[in-house]
């Protein structure tokens, strides 16, 4: 049963995240673990419920059978509705032939059925790949008040930076006349957050355009945006402040995790204004044993804490052994750490278990994380050198 | 074969009035992140008991607001689920038919309808004050096989140890395991059986125990039905060796929250993976430990914020504890906030308690001191 929706998202969920390596060597980008007890789409998804934006395709491709299951009725984020609510959009086999998504315009072309199902006037593309809260519905708003045929979200960054994003060049009131990607000497600082509201129509008659290209690479970045920025359509940019972290990188993931901590961190989650949402398991409450220490953390859960952490984010039935000493780190669900260990400076994935008296990363820094993958165990005694990576 | 469950949610609300003042025994926290109902629901789930009722009484408003619509356990279901029995009270009869039933007989009298629709082989009945992680496949199969007319859950306590009340029922146990008699506790030394209340009977049974009460006018369930029929019928006792606990006051609640500190009491409550307790689950954030916390055996729900010192207590979600404060062996329930510099010892706070900076708290272990719900020191 359809009702017409004024806007319908489409969330990108379906790239690789290749620059994570072993975190995502078996699940998608946006089911990486984020914050303890988040996967990074649950901020995309949540910023949606709160925007009050009820119908969303996700969009999967890649390794999709955690992510599936991550996102199964929208439960969570309260998108289990009979009117719209959270849909997986895989690619699929067509009369004339069949796909993988070629690139992100390419992915929402192949799925304009289902954007049309609800008879929409605007689209908002999203991608599963940031750490931030926003409220769309004021983007919506300023979308349609400036008249525009597509809105993208910019954030300023500093101009040393500015090369590693897409950049737009705007007038006094907003609007855009140019658009580079990563430019070599950038002229602006509005970085392109990946964030656009389309007009459906024009949306589809260039998607449409675009698919008739060989010569294209169907995507928004590359293709899509510059070619209606040549054709003169009206496109704004819209100035988002706040917390905005791009975590596709070891570093960047570590850091974003390290900005809960602190007496005044950088990102908060327990805004009730602004809830972040995730699903949950059954598990006890947390505990902290006889000797165990905890400072300057965030813990959820079913852990059990008998050593020390330290300046760390630990996910859900974490175990920490006696004496063991965990600092610096992000230590995702289900991950045990044996008594005497040392952890430093690391990302442990999933179901990691560390043997007795390992050490791992001791000498790290924040430029040099260790990284081991979902479900390796480590025996006892096991050293593993600041930075390295380890999945199997 | 098929098993359906039916949940007191009043019974022995009396025993702890300071916290049923708003809520019944059901519904009261427990444990950092549940409510007793969670126990008694989680066992049936985890058997695979997916149609359940739940009598109530009076004060069932935050029952109402934590079941919803059971998904959380997983039993919202378009067969069977959950059902909350509130009494049916009807303006067309007289005065005494619309009398609140009283005792646990009166109840499943009231729960008729649901019994005799349930469509199910067998009924397990279950209180709320009683914590344990039970496999009730096993007593289902226990009560199956042996062929019994009823069966009963009982544990062995040392009366000695644990504080009891003249609610317990002591059981004393013949030959196959059969029930040959079951009286009020008495304060006694020494090592006894006692009921935990949960029982097994076939549906069919238990109608015909509502037919047979209603038209002789029974009222008690011990006395009218079990007493009854000890020497008719097979009536056998299933012993649960498991971790078990018992609230019947404040001071129960106090020591059995404490107990949930030992090894011994998490891992029976919470060790097996694939028995797990199941509760309304919420959107706090991870639990914030700051520069300055020093947070030893405790046990800690998400969404709390510690500066201070935490020992040996249970902290429920949305705990704040200021910079300096020192909490010890105290039961803090959600959205507590301790100021800076406070100390609090040997406490119960209910939900929403505001205890302000420097204010000094303690209790005895026999004798919590016990903060009702919203007040501020």
């Amino acid at each position: 049963m359809y009702k017409k929706k004024e806007c319908v998202v489409m969330l990108l969920a379906g790239g690789q995240g290749s620059r994570l390596y072993a975190l995502t060597k078996k699940t998608a980008k946006p089911s990486v673990s984020y914050g303890g007890k988040y996967r990074i789409i649950d901020f995309p998804l949540s910023n949606c419920t709160n925007s009050g934006l009820d119908t969303v395709g996700v969009l999967t491709q890649y390794q999709p059978l955690y992510l599936n299951d991550y996102v199964g009725t929208g439960l969570p984020w309260d998108l289990d509705r009979t009117f719209g609510g959270v849909k997986i959009l895989p690619p699929y086999q067509r009369q004339d032939g069949s796909d993988w998504y070629k690139g992100t315009a390419n992915a929402i072309w192949q799925n304009m059925e289902f954007i049309n199902q609800y008879d929409a006037d605007l689209v908002l593309v999203l991608s599963g790949d940031h750490i931030y809260k926003m409220d769309y519905a004021k983007m919506i708003d300023y979308h349609k008040k400036t008249g525009a045929d597509c809105t993208i979200a910019v954030i300023d960054v500093p101009i040393e930076e500015a090369s590693r994003f897409g950049i737009m060049s705007t007038n006094p009131d907003g609007s855009i006349y140019k658009f580079t990607e990563k430019p070599k000497n950038p002229d602006s600082t509005k970085a392109s957050m990946g964030i656009y509201v389309f007009n459906k129509k024009k949306l589809e008659e260039y998607l449409k355009a675009d698919s008739l290209d060989p010569e294209s690479s169907n995507d928004f970045g590359k293709n899509v945006i510059p070619a209606m920025l040549n054709a003169g359509e009206k496109m704004f940019s819209y100035s988002f402040e706040g917390y905005w972290k791009d975590v596709g990188t070891i570093s960047s993931l570590w850091e974003a995790n390290m900005d809960l901590l602190g007496e005044k961190p950088e990102l908060v989650l327990d805004d009730e204004s602004w809830r972040i949402y995730s699903r949950q398991s059954a598990s006890a409450p947390q505990y902290v044993g006889e000797m165990g220490q905890v400072i300057n953390s965030t813990m959820t859960a079913g852990c059990e804490i008998f050593g020390t952490v330290k300046n760390s984010v630990l996910g859900q039935n974490v175990t920490i052994g006696a004496g063991a000493i965990v600092e610096n780190s992000v230590i995702m669900d289900n991950v045990t750490v044996g008594a005497g260990a040392r952890v430093n400076y690391s990302i442990l994935d999933s179901g990691v278990k560390v043997g007795c008296g390992a050490r791992i990363g001791i000498d790290g820094s924040p430029e040099s994380i260790a990284v081991i993958g979902a479900d390796v165990t480590l025996p006892d005694g096991e050293t593993v050198e600041a930075g390295s990576m380890i999945s199997e | 074969m098929t098993v359906a469950g039916l949940i007191f949610s009043n019974i022995h609300d009396g025993c702890i009035p300071e916290m049923t003042r708003f809520r019944t025994m059901a519904s009261i926290p427990f444990g950092c992140r549940y409510r007793l109902v969670d126990f008694a629901l989680s066992n049936m789930v985890n058997s695979n008991i997916t149609n359940i009722g739940i009598i109530t009484h009076y004060n069932y408003r935050s029952l109402l607001d934590h079941i919803g619509t059971g998904k959380d356990w997983d039993l919202a279901r378009r067969s069977g689920g959950i059902k909350i029995l509130p009494p049916y009270v009807t303006a067309y009869e007289n005065a005494v038919a619309n009398r609140l039933y009283e005792s646990r007989l009166e109840a499943i009298i009231n729960a008729k309808s649901f019994v005799s629709r349930c469509n199910a082989d067998y009924v397990v009945l279950s209180d709320c004050d009683v914590i344990l992680n039970i496999d009730l496949g096993k007593v289902i199969e226990d009560h199956v096989n042996s062929g019994a007319y009823m069966t009963i859950v009982t544990k062995k306590v040392n009366t000695a140890e644990r504080h009891f009340d003249s609610n317990v029922k002591v059981v004393s146990v013949g030959e196959n395991n059969a029930l040959t008699d079951i009286a009020s506790y008495k304060p006694k030394n020494g090592v006894v059986e006692i009921s935990t209340n949960i029982m097994v009977i076939s549906r069919k049974d238990l109608e015909a125990i509502i037919d047979d009460s209603v038209s002789h006018g029974y009222t008690d369930f011990m006395k009218d039905v079990i007493k009854r029929n000890l020497k008719k019928k097979l009536i056998r006792t299933y012993k649960y060796d498991g971790w078990y606990a018992y609230i019947s006051s404040l001071e129960s609640y106090f020591s059995v929250s404490m107990r949930l500190l030992t090894e011994e009491a998490r891992e029976g409550l919470w060790g097996d993976r694939n028995r797990r307790i199941y509760t309304k689950l919420r959107n706090s954030a991870p639990t914030k430990y700051s520069d300055e916390a020093k947070v030893t055996n405790s046990l800690i729900a998400d969404g709390c914020v510690i500066e201070g010192t935490v020992e040996n207590s249970i902290l429920f979600r949305g705990v704040h504890v200021g910079k300096g404060a020192v909490v010890r062996n105290s039961v803090l329930l959600q959205d507590t906030y301790v100021g800076n510099n406070a100390t609090v010892n040997c406490t119960i706070t209910d939900k929403n308690v505001m205890i302000k900076d420097s204010r000094n708290l303690s209790g005895h272990e026999t004798m919590p001191f016990f903060i009702s719900k919203g007040s501020m020191v």
